[in-house]
């Protein structure tokens, strides 16, 4: 390793971080907060290093050698274990295109969330101990490249977004904790059964010639080095690799949430506080699709093949379900939460494209929607706030009232309707070029598109019932936005809105990989498959 | 070849109202006069765009001008090869006249706003928002390709938003242009599938590149049907945006927004994009599309026309009477008369937006009264409005010496022709019957609120004519309705210069058995003319007039025998139109209040708009809500209720367990525990703790023992 640990420091210092939070004596609140703040802006430093450091030019995917800021070394080894011979686990992080715009998201929206949590005052100590465990969890789930190491952080994630909710969240909150937990939960079963699985079915040779089971999961997609006889072999004629792919497929789908699996959205995204909502829309639910790119695409190409077509039509139903359903809410959150499950539903077009400009526009959606879906949370945070009312048809004629907020809140909504200028625009198109670029996909992409519509009648219905008309007496007391609102809103604005124009600041990131991904998906399945026959 | 930095003037100009929209939107609040800086911005763009104009139409008319660079790009694969997405300009004739007309107007409505808008609370703000308006606007203009077409056609949308909700306390404003935004997405909607289709088959979305490949053969999913298709749906973006039927609602209810706005956007320029689309997808359009495009025409000139008849709000009747020569643009490119198309663009776009402008000033002058019932006798009040209005009535009837007529005529002679050639005469018909039609009700507004005694006196004695920076505009719009731009010959657009010189008719790139009969290429032309145009495309494009002839002789003889009837056919429905509108409204020879009781039923169909909105508000609107309320319903109570359910079970499942674990696995333990204890009780008794018991309880067994052995033992 000839470089420093960047990887590592942003993985881990929000956990010296935690506890720096958990020695400070107690009456000591500001210092808590201003802790979680320098924390999570030193990791914008470092994303900034990380990105001037980054070859574009490096693919990733399946290849060891063109991954970046690798960092790998022997975790964990045991020697004459039963069967086995030797356990090993390595502590194997790196980065490449595909990770790499999941980073800068993870690093953007700890800060703004960190920004928002400023007036959370109720056991301030507990509050931002979990909240930066949080945040490495969801760092090292973008970064490991070892199965048990990715698994640990999906882990780790889960425990403090559980007492987030819990503790800190609105009325129902016990119930929305639970559900979110007990969900992904019962995902993380089948993706420890698989996690398993894939390990008893595919081996490393180490430098002595030795073959010990591996994790690595660059090794997995290598169909050379499964076992003749593994469960999750390809070389296995009675494999189990098609069940295998649909139980870790529906783990990441709960996280998405891809339709059926998206109930518990709505209630935990109510329930949540709303830096809460901010890093649940903003970075988690994209754990979902990073992980069906990462795990599912070039572990299970040949199986990836079978069921394209599934993916790209539980798209469309995302896409065209959410929005009818948030076309209905009457709760400002939920609608959002709602709109939530529609915007995820082009990732999934986008990836079932299996094509450049599909894929490009799955990711940068996924990227996108980070940003946009924050600002929308931290819109409807800022009326909380002043209004401690969500319901959407309790207000009206804000824009007289609010001017400033207004503008941010219209520059948002039409982020969301796609509007162009504005990032959302590109992924989204790309994501219809892709989809009905791949011929399987085609109707389904056509039938998607039907959600353009749709957003922009509950976005603009919601943007009238809200902000236009006459203006509701009830609030003619509300301020306009003060500094710590201008500071989360104006760097969001900014990059939504240079994304829009200049798109390839991000494509150029994660374009190498992508192209990569591609052409491994386009001659792998075959791989997999012709091996076992 | 050329001197002129054609490309840079043309991105200078694009950028300035971005400019103006910009520093106006940021600065306006602080800085009063934040209005006359986007308005010195846009004049200047005007200044630059007439210096441009009349640099290519003079010098250059016959050269296309094309500047591209690449935005977006995507690397290669293996699989698919190098993927990039480009953006780029296009400068030739049609553009340069569009561009003159979208800075003039923007210069106009800007001028006239300055008074008509003054003692808004958001005075500045509606500056910046014009700002943006003609930015995205020049967008289309310039674009050379179908993907800036798109995005500047989304952000035309939006101005039109912010400009139709700029009085947003208003419900029935931010109503309005929520329809506005959310109709225009249902023709996008068709106009994206469109896009799609142009892009899996072609792989760019630049309009020479796709015309290239489509000439040497390569159609979408190698078929004539989807070349028909792709060119109707790329046209439903026009259907949305210039009002077409069936989406032609919203426009009659963007009149909530200012009256400037009106006349920019609604009438003059924004609206017609949808034509200016339609202009530049044209060589790709097959018969039957153009058959389909012309159909929608027809029928969008002829139902707004029938509802602007009986209409009562001044707006109202304008916006109708927009849709309706919207309508007659589209029908003209439908029947294949291009240029005609484009050049009733342009005068309609000059005599409209002073209609709207005229308007704007009566309305001014009566406080913001729109009603036409309320008017009258405005004639003396308001002469240079009454001047202008007059011969921008004029112009739109079509009487000669102006604009209207050489534009309109030429629509109505194509039609007549095209009727005579393919047999489908309905489009004359109905031509000529929207021509009597819109005479008829222009007059009757004219006369019901400039001549006549006045019917409410207070309004009528408080009203005075606007002030000179609004009636400039008006006295220069009227200039331009008249003849003399455009032609020298009055009753003959064919030898003017517009339509000799500037405006050809490109080249159709569809198979020629495609096409309409009279569309074809001259066959002796034709394998020249082809090679020419692939190395047009693959150096710099060509000259216009390599591929623009297209029209067979028949056609052109057509056309000349469809001239002299075709022209004293529509002035005399147009004389019509005026005499029936002065015998009922002026000299009340005829009592319209009776007429319009004698054929109820057909008076109200007009009056209530053919009833499109409550049908849609029916069908679309609450069908969408109703089944969005049955999902979000279907969400909390089937698919949420499945996982609540499942918890449920799960639970109750845990308390039989537990109830199982308590009662029978607790209870077998527990059962052993009582038998053993039992047992134990038993055994007691026979503890007794005394000898005598123990000594005759061990001979008594001894006893057995040796009983049980003697029997069963060794």
């Amino acid at each position: 390793m000839n470089h420093a640990p960047l990887l590592s420091l942003i993985t881990f210092l929000p956990v010296i971080g935690m506890i720096i939070v958990l020695l400070l004596p107690k009456g000591m609140e500001k210092a808590m907060k201003i802790t979680t703040l320098t924390v999570t802006f030193l990791q914008i430093v470092i994303a900034g290093v990380i990105w001037s450091g980054f070859n574009y030019s490096l693919g990733g995917i399946n290849d060891p050698n063109s991954f970046q800021f690798i960092e790998k070394f022997r975790w964990i080894e045991l020697t004459g274990v039963a069967w086995l011979n030797t356990i090993k686990i390595d502590y194997f992080i790196g980065i490449d295109g595909i990770s790499a715009p999941m980073l800068m998201l993870t690093a953007l929206i700890s800060f703004i969330a960190a920004l928002s949590s400023w007036n959370i005052n109720k056991a301030v100590k507990g509050y931002h101990a979990m909240y930066l465990l949080l945040v490495t969890g969801m760092m090292g789930v973008f970064v490991s490249l070892d199965f048990f190491l990715f698994y640990i952080f999906w882990e780790v994630m889960l425990l403090p977004m559980y007492f987030l909710i819990g503790i800190w969240g609105g009325p129902r909150k016990e119930y929305a904790a639970i559900k979110f937990f007990i969900y992904t939960l019962f995902g993380s079963v089948f993706m420890l059964l698989v996690m398993i699985g894939l390990y008893l079915s595919c081996q490393e040779t180490l430098a002595a010639g030795q073959k010990v089971f591996t994790f690595n999961i660059l090794s997995m997609m290598d169909p050379k080095n499964y076992t003749a006889t593994g469960i999750l072999s390809p070389l296995n004629p009675h494999n189990l690799r098609f069940i295998a792919y649909i139980g870790l497929f529906a783990g990441f789908a709960i996280k998405i949430p891809m339709f059926p699996f998206h109930t518990w959205l709505p209630d935990a995204h109510v329930e949540a506080p709303t830096p809460i909502s901010v890093i649940l829309a903003g970075v988690l639910l994209k754990m979902g699709t990073y992980g069906i790119l990462r795990f599912n695409y070039p572990i299970f190409p040949e199986i990836t093949r079978q069921v394209i077509w599934w993916i790209a039509a539980f798209g469309m139903i995302n896409i065209i379900y959410g929005a009818l359903c948030a076309m209905a809410q009457k709760d400002f959150k939920k609608l959002i939460a709602y709109s939530s499950v529609s915007h995820m539903g082009f990732v999934l077009l986008g990836m079932a494209s299996l094509n450049t400009i599909g894929i490009t526009g799955a990711i940068f959606q996924m990227f996108n929607h980070g940003t946009i879906t924050a600002m929308l949370f931290l819109i409807v945070g800022v009326i909380y706030d002043r209004a401690h009312t969500r319901g959407i048809y309790e207000f009206g004629g804000l824009a007289t009232q609010m001017p400033i907020y207004t503008g941010f809140v219209t520059i948002a909504f039409f982020g969301a309707i796609g509007l162009p200028g504005i990032s959302g625009f590109i992924s989204e198109s790309f994501v219809f070029l892709g989809g009905f670029g791949f011929e399987p996909i085609r109707l389904l992409t056509i039938l998607s598109t039907i959600g353009i519509l749709l957003g922009a009648g509950y976005m603009l219905w919601t943007l009238q019932r809200v902000y236009l008309g006459p203006l509701n007496e009830k609030w003619n007391q509300l301020q306009d936005l003060d500094g710590r609102e201008y500071a989360m809103l104006i760097p969001l604005t900014i990059i939504v809105l240079i994304l829009g124009i200049y798109p390839s600041f991000m494509l150029g990131l994660m374009n190498t990989s992508v192209n990569a991904l591609v052409d491994f998906m386009a001659k792998s399945p075959q791989l997999f498959s012709s091996i076992g026959m | 070849m050329n001197q002129i930095p054609f490309i840079p003037i043309a991105l200078i100009i694009l950028v300035l109202p971005l400019i103006g929209f910009f520093f106006t939107l940021l600065f306006g609040k602080k800085i009063k006069q934040m209005y006359l800086f986007e308005t010195g911005i846009i004049t200047t763009a005007l200044g630059l765009s007439i210096y441009m104009a009349f640099m290519k139409l003079m010098y250059y008319a016959n050269e296309k001008i094309v500047s591209e660079l690449t935005w977006i790009d995507l690397g290669s694969t293996k699989a698919f090869g190098k993927i990039s997405v480009d953006l780029g300009m296009m400068i030739d004739n049609v553009t340069v006249l569009m561009l003159f007309v979208v800075c003039l107007i923007s210069t106009l409505v800007h001028l006239f706003s300055i008074e008509y808008m003054k003692g808004d609370k958001r005075y500045n703000r509606y500056f910046s928002y014009l700002g943006i308006f003609t930015f995205s606007m020049l967008g289309i203009v310039f674009t050379h390709n179908m993907l800036m077409m798109y995005i500047f056609w989304e952000l035309v949308g939006l101005s039109s938003y912010l400009l139709i909700g700029f009085w947003f306390e208003k419900k029935s404003a931010s109503d309005a242009s929520k329809k506005a935004f959310v109709v225009n997405r249902v023709g996008d909607f068709g106009m994206l599938a469109g896009i799609l289709i142009l892009f899996a088959n072609y792989h760019t979305f630049t309009f020479d590149k796709v015309f290239a490949q489509i000439s040497q053969g390569v159609l979408p999913f190698n078929s004539e049907f989807w070349l028909t298709a792709m060119g109707i749906l790329l046209f439903c973006g026009a259907i949305g945006k210039s009002a077409q039927f069936p989406l032609h609602v919203w426009l009659p209810d963007a009149m909530e927004g200012p009256t400037p706005v009106s006349a920019l956007i609604h009438a003059a320029t924004m609206v017609a994009a949808g034509v200016y689309l339609t202009v530049r997808i044209f060589p790709l359009l097959t018969g039957d599309a153009l058959l389909f495009i012309a159909t929608i025409g027809a029928i969008s000139s002829f139902i707004p026309a029938t509802i602007a008849l009986t209409q009562n709000d001044i707006k109202k009747v304008l916006a109708y009477s927009t849709i309706s020569q919207l309508g007659y643009m589209v029908m003209a490119l439908g029947v294949g008369a291009y240029a005609y198309g484009f050049f009733h663009l342009v005068t309609h776009a000059f005599f409209k937006a002073g209609l709207f402008l005229g308007s704007g000033s009566v309305i001014h002058a009566m406080h913001h009264e729109q009603d036409i019932r309320q008017m009258g006798g405005l004639k003396k009040k308001l002469p240079i409005t009454y001047t202008t209005f007059l011969i921008f009535s004029l112009a739109i009837s079509g009487i000669p010496l102006t604009s209207g007529f050489l534009s309109k005529d030429g629509i109505l002679a194509s039609a007549y022709a095209f009727g005579n050639l393919t047999g489908y005469k309905i489009f004359a018909i109905s031509g000529f019957l929207v021509a009597l039609m819109t005479a008829f009700y222009m007059f009757r507004l004219l006369i019901l609120t400039f001549h006549g005694e006045p019917r409410n006196e207070e309004k009528y004695h408080h009203a005075h004519e606007s002030p000179a920076l609004m009636t400039m505009p008006l006295v220069l719009l009227a200039i331009l309705s008249i003849f003399a731009f455009y032609t020298i010959n009055p009753l003959s657009a064919q030898t003017g210069w517009v339509l000799k010189d500037w405006l050809k008719t490109p080249a159709s790139v569809v198979p020629e058995h495609a096409r309409y009969s009279f569309m074809v290429q001259k066959h002796d032309e034709k394998p020249e003319a082809a090679v020419k145009h692939e190395e047009a495309v693959a150096e710099k494009p060509a000259a216009e007039s390599e591929h623009t002839i297209i029209h067979s002789e028949e056609y052109t003889e057509a056309l000349h025998h469809a001239h002299y009837p075709a022209m004293f056919l529509s002035l005399a429905v147009a004389g019509l139109g005026i005499l029936f509108a002065f015998i009922m409204y002026f000299w009340r020879k005829i009592n319209a209040d009776k007429l319009a009781d004698s054929v109820k039923p057909l008076y109200k169909f007009s009056l209530n708009k053919w009833y499109f909105d409550e049908f849609y508000d029916f069908a679309f609107v609450n069908g969408t809500l109703l089944l969005s309320r049955f999902l979000a319903w279907f969400d909390s109570t089937i698919v949420d209720g499945i996982v609540n359910g499942s918890a449920v079970v799960t639970r109750q499942l845990s308390k039989l367990s537990g109830l199982f674990d308590t009662y029978v696995v607790d209870g077998l333990v527990n059962l052993s525990a009582t038998l053993s204890g039992l047992l134990g009780i038993f055994t007691r008794k026979f503890q007794t703790g005394k000898v005598q018991t123990y000594i005759i309880m061990v001979v008594f067994s001894l006893v057995a023992l040796l009983f049980i052995l003697m029997n069963y033992g060794i």
